[in-house]
């Protein structure tokens, strides 16, 4: 199962983008590859044609007249890398850009692993599970330094980093077990920072869900006790309309600021609720929350996110309750 | 003294020599331009960021003292450009007693920043692990005074990451621009030296004009460090 | 001090005190101080490549340990760059070459000069100092918050000795673009400027605007280790990734600090050995100061993967395509440059086709970066590592070799033997597509850069990269001996041994202190030269002929 041993020029392609990419890869190799046979035929031609001490009137090409070539070697060259560019600027906003059914994890980086989420509350340690068929959206973040989140059989590859939430997916074809690397350079054990991503069939991948260990424990119920320890629950409760915005159900929904601006309660905007508060405070509310900066690593922020996120929003709990 | 005497071998005439100085001078300029610039371009997207935090830390400097310090730069601009025409038009006593101004003016532009350093190390607002934007001497009787307490009722309710990253900046920037003050005074006492020898004349005052325009370069540069860092709140 | 224009005096015979070249302000007895700092600079990172291309020849870490092989990278990467390809070829040719190029008897400030040189040296001793000190692990790139917050190294030394340097690369800079303005000789019109010279032009451009930046940058990130400062720190509310934009708003263009010289060189010596104009020789010259325009609107194009929004990756990408545009300009024109020309292949000319063959794939990869989609994927990996190196030392240092043979019997007077030249551009030319193309493929098979310790399936390229190396290293050696060697044994050169155009081959070699007699006057355009004279005294002046009537 493990990537055939031996010699080869490319990569697996293990990812919807993966034959993509290549086909633009190929395009360009028979670009370079047309122009460097080129000038080195040109110039071994003239070196024997043209050379020292063969004797031959050789009056001199008229430079004046040569405008024509200068521009075509202007224009050809622009023409072609703005071909370069199209390609993979389309395809570059396709890599970029998620579809809306992923299946969303979690991943966190730091000096010298990875630690990844599943929604269904399997967490796992340099190693990634995945189906085949289904995008996979990652939302990665960094404990310490710059990390890479790289598989290169998916051809896909977004720097980590700390303070901030970078987002990458991908969509394997094919099962198989591939490499992880951190690209970007990042102390001592850089080049052991990686593990291995296992894309498997949907239902081996229900199946490896299933697996969990019994104590592990989902995100969600680590995360609500997080909310617990750090007391954020003294504030932010059913009855908190006073003191503290609601928290249920407000992820993903737009807020209307104190400062008249109104922004979407994602990822991000959570994050930099709890760490810096003041950042962006809810209209209506005083600003009286302390910053969290520094007092949760960036593990304990995703999991309580995972939290706010899993509570349902007031009137489905009134419904239901 | 003949101009002749002040061009060095490898040039042609007086005017060679100072066309190339001049356009020296004006690339080095450039080049400091450039060197603040990353400053000036790093300021500009954190106050993006940060505008709260960034006004807060603002609060913390004490924008009279950065008055008095524009106003002291500024007359020293003055100084040194009647200066340069004092040496242009051969009058040694004028060129001496300017350039002796002009030291005077930018020393006590430099006192006065070390006051605020040392207020700004008194409050521990120096970026470190020491920094704290709740340990102002609100009752210390000086000028910042009032901002300080201010600052105290602030601190409960504001990050001090960007704070102290204002703060950061508002060294960095200040802290280059006095060392730029440092060289500038060096070279002024250079020419004060050479002026009292009789140095310069309508002949030749090079140098006077060089410096003359490095040091207008070092205050157009506080003009708008003082209020990006001290007004804009 | 004897009198410099006496007869059989020259700028090195001149006076032979240590003090004399200590306090020299001769720009040619400066540009050997350079020569001799930088080849001592280039043996120091070579040594480290050799040691990591050791312990790359397996696939786990078995030859030094992680922090070793860190530190190993990191020392290769600041001293070749600060130290040997950012100086080389401005500073060693460029000092020597561009006043008599313009027909001026020194630089501008020669005075500056000289400090430039102690500026350089004292960076390069800190530099150095940071590496007895224990080294350095951070890579020549200084990523924060890795080199801000989290190594344990000497990053502060380390980062003032770029810094340091960045200041003498400015004052050289300046000192260039005054010269050429201020100082070329009666006759001298732009258009009349050698290309070197205007490489130089733009290439000093780009060290007057870009490397104030890092200077500043640099200094940043050593207040933020030494003192706590925190603008790139994220657990104030920094940002990391504003580091890499003023890194590489400097070390972008820097890229072309490297290069632009070094076409400056290929250029002076394709019409010598073709016997030809220059072809499009306009073309060529602004096509160096559009590069030096347009490097400064690139540098978005190392963050496709650092989190940079999709439209602005979308504006570096088409900016740093244009790139191309200038230097497909200048490899068309040597390449027409040989047309109907009298090509001699003697050493120049190897290193400046080699350069051409290079700088071409080196050239065209780039556009692999440039475009996005690919850039996702070879970002960070050892394609990376191939492309630069094609540019950098395939371009660079082919270059410098090159105008080093160029110019080596103006410099010292006599001429390297030639047999030995031919054979060491050939073993560099091998040993260094052996070291580099297998990196390509490592590189899109997704071999991360900056890793002691790889997966298995990558050990085959690797072997053969470091048997490249070797080679490679072999090849830089002999070059070092026979060049030495010729100082004292090598036949004596006459005032133009090539036959070439251009000022700085009308005086006697080597130059007198103040180059020129009399102050030459120009009256015709550059590379006059002319293929139907291929039989004029070419012969007799000939390095073999030179060398029979020697002896």
């Amino acid at each position: 199962m493990y990537m055939e041993e031996g010699f080869r020029l490319f990569p697996e392609q293990a990812s919807s983008v993966a034959p993509r990419v290549d086909a633009l890869y190929t395009f360009l190799l028979c670009v370079s590859g047309f122009f460097t046979v080129a000038i080195f035929v040109a110039i071994v031609y003239m070196a024997i044609k043209y050379r020292h001490g063969r004797p031959k009137d050789r009056p001199h090409p008229e430079p004046e007249q040569l405008w024509m070539l200068e521009i075509a070697w202007i224009v050809m060259p622009l023409a072609l890398t703005m071909v370069m560019f199209f390609w993979g600027a389309v395809l570059y906003f396709e890599i970029r850009t998620p579809p809306e059914d992923a299946i969303e994890l979690q991943v966190v980086g730091k000096q010298w692993m990875w630690k990844i989420y599943h929604p269904q509350g399997r967490s796992e340690i340099n190693e990634l599970h995945v189906p085949v068929g289904r995008p996979v959206r990652l939302r990665m973040i960094s404990e310490d330094v710059i990390h890479s989140f790289y598989v290169p059989a998916f051809r896909v590859k977004m720097d980590v980093l700390p303070g901030r939430y970078t987002t990458m997916w991908f969509e394997a074809t094919k099962p198989g077990e591939y490499h992880l690397f951190c690209a970007e350079y990042c102390g001592t054990e850089h080049a052991n920072m990686s593990g291995s991503v296992y894309a498997m069939t949907p239902a081996e991948y229900a199946e490896w869900l299933q697996g969990a260990p019994a104590e592990t424990e989902t995100a969600q119920t680590a995360g609500s006790k997080l909310f617990t320890q750090f007391r954020c629950h003294t504030c932010h409760h059913d009855d908190s309309e006073l003191r503290s915005p609601p928290l249920a159900g407000i992820f993903d929904k737009s807020i209307p600021l104190a400062d008249g601006r109104m922004v979407r309660a994602d990822d991000s905007y959570l994050r930099e609720s709890i760490v810096n508060p003041m950042a962006k405070v809810t209209a209506g509310f005083q600003p009286v929350m302390p910053a969290y900066q520094g007092q949760l690593t960036e593990e304990q922020l995703l999991l309580i996110i995972e939290y706010i996120k899993s509570l349902p929003p007031r009137g489905a709990r009134g419904d239901a309750s | 003294m003949t101009t002749e005497a002040h061009v060095a071998h490898h040039f042609d005439d007086a005017e060679q020599q100072y066309a190339a100085a001049n356009l020296g001078m004006w690339l080095f300029l450039a080049t400091e331009v450039l060197f603040f610039g990353g400053l000036f371009a790093g300021y500009a997207q954190y106050r993006y960021w940060y505008p709260t935090e960034f006004a807060a830390g603002s609060r913390r400097l004490d924008p009279t003292l950065g008055a008095i310090n524009t106003a002291v730069l500024l007359t020293s601009s003055l100084t040194m450009a009647l200066a340069v025409r004092a040496a242009q038009t051969n009058d040694r006593r004028g060129t001496v007693r300017l350039l002796a101004l002009t030291i005077v003016l930018g020393s006590v532009f430099l006192g006065v920043k070390a006051y605020e350093y040392y207020h700004k190390y008194d409050e521990n607002l120096i970026p470190g692990r020491s920094f704290s934007l709740s340990t102002g001497h609100g009752d210390s009787g000086d000028l910042t005074t009032l901002d300080s307490s201010r600052g105290v009722a602030e601190a409960r309710e504001i990050d001090e990451g960007p704070v102290q990253i204002f703060l950061s900046f508002y060294f960095a920037m200040t802290g280059l621009h006095a060392a730029h003050m440092v060289i500038g005074i060096g070279l002024l006492g250079a020419l004060l030296a050479a002026a009292r020898r009789g140095a310069f004349s309508s002949d030749y005052f090079t140098p006077v004009e060089m410096t003359g325009l490095y040091w207008h370069f070092v205050d157009i540069v506080w003009v708008f460090l003082f209020p990006l860092l001290y007004l804009i709140r | 001090m004897t009198n410099p224009s006496a007869p059989g005096r020259n700028y090195l015979n001149v006076d032979y005190r240590f003090r004399s070249w200590l306090w020299t302000t001769d720009h040619k007895r400066i540009a050997i101080l350079y020569m001799i700092s930088v080849t001592l600079f280039f043996l120091v990172g070579g040594a480290a490549a050799v040691l990591f291309r050791l312990e790359l020849m397996t696939p786990r870490g078995d030859l030094v340990i992680a922090e070793t092989f860190n530190k190993l990278f990191t020392l290769h990467g600041v001293v070749m760059v600060f130290f040997f390809l950012i100086p080389a070829i401005p500073t060693v040719l460029g000092n020597f070459l561009l006043p008599m190029m313009l027909g001026a008897r020194d630089l501008a400030f020669p005075r500056l000069n000289l400090a430039s040189w102690y500026i350089f040296m004292t960076g390069g001793l800190l530099a150095i100092g940071s590496i007895i000190a224990g080294g350095v692990d951070t890579g020549w790139t200084f990523y924060t918050p890795y080199s801000s917050t989290y190594s344990n190294t000497n990053v502060m030394l380390a980062a003032l000795g770029a810094f340091v340097a960045g200041f003498s690369s400015i004052l050289t800079g300046l000192n260039f673009i005054v010269t050429t303005h201020t100082m070329r000789a009666p006759g001298m019109t732009w258009f009349r400027l050698p290309i070197f010279v205007w490489s130089h032009y733009a290439t000093s451009i780009i060290m007057v605007l870009g490397t104030p930046v890092i200077a500043i940058t640099l200094l940043l990130v050593a207040l933020e280790r030494g003192l706590g400062f925190g603008i790139f720190d994220p657990k104030l509310g920094g940002d990391p990734i504003l580091f890499q934009h003023l890194f590489w708003f400097y070390s972008h263009p820097a890229v072309y600090i490297m290069v632009l010289p070094a076409m400056g060189v290929v250029t002076e010596i394709v019409p010598c050995f073709a016997r030809n104009r220059l072809f499009g020789y306009t073309f060529v010259a602004f096509a160096s100061l559009a590069i030096a325009v347009i490097s400064f609107f690139v540098w978005g194009h190392h963050l496709f993967v650092s989190g940079q929004s999709i439209y602005a990756g979308m504006i570096f990408s088409v900016l740093s395509m244009l790139v191309a545009v200038p230097s497909a300009v200048k490899v068309f024109n040597w390449t027409a440059t040989l047309y109907r020309g009298s090509v001699s292949l003697d050493t120049p000319m190897l290193y400046a086709l080699g350069f051409i063959g290079l700088f071409t794939l080196g050239g065209l990869t780039g556009l692999f970066l440039a475009t996005l989609a690919i850039d996702v994927h070879v970002h960070d990996t050892y394609f990376i590592i191939a492309h630069f190196h094609y540019i950098m030392v395939g371009g660079t240092v082919m270059g410098y070799l090159g105008g080093i043979h160029f110019w080596w019997p103006k410099i010292t007077g006599r001429i390297y033997p030639e047999w030995w030249g031919r054979l060491s551009a050939g073993i560099i030319f091998i040993g260094f597509n052996l070291t580099f193309f297998p990196q390509f493929v490592l590189g899109y098979l997704g071999m991360p850069r900056r890793v002691h310790e790889y997966v298995d399936e990558f050990q085959v390229l690797n072997v053969m990269s470091s048997a490249g190396a070797s080679i490679l290293g072999v090849g830089y050696l002999i070059p070092l001996a026979y060049l030495i060697w010729s100082l004292r044994y090598g036949p004596v050169a006459g005032p133009n041994p090539w036959r070439a155009t251009g000022l700085e081959w009308q005086t006697q070699s080597p130059p007198t202190t103040f180059n020129f007699e009399t102050t030459p006057v120009v009256t015709e355009p550059p590379y006059h030269y002319d293929p139907g004279d291929f039989q004029m005294e070419r012969i007799e002046q000939s390095p073999g002929a030179v060398q029979g009537t020697a002896r």
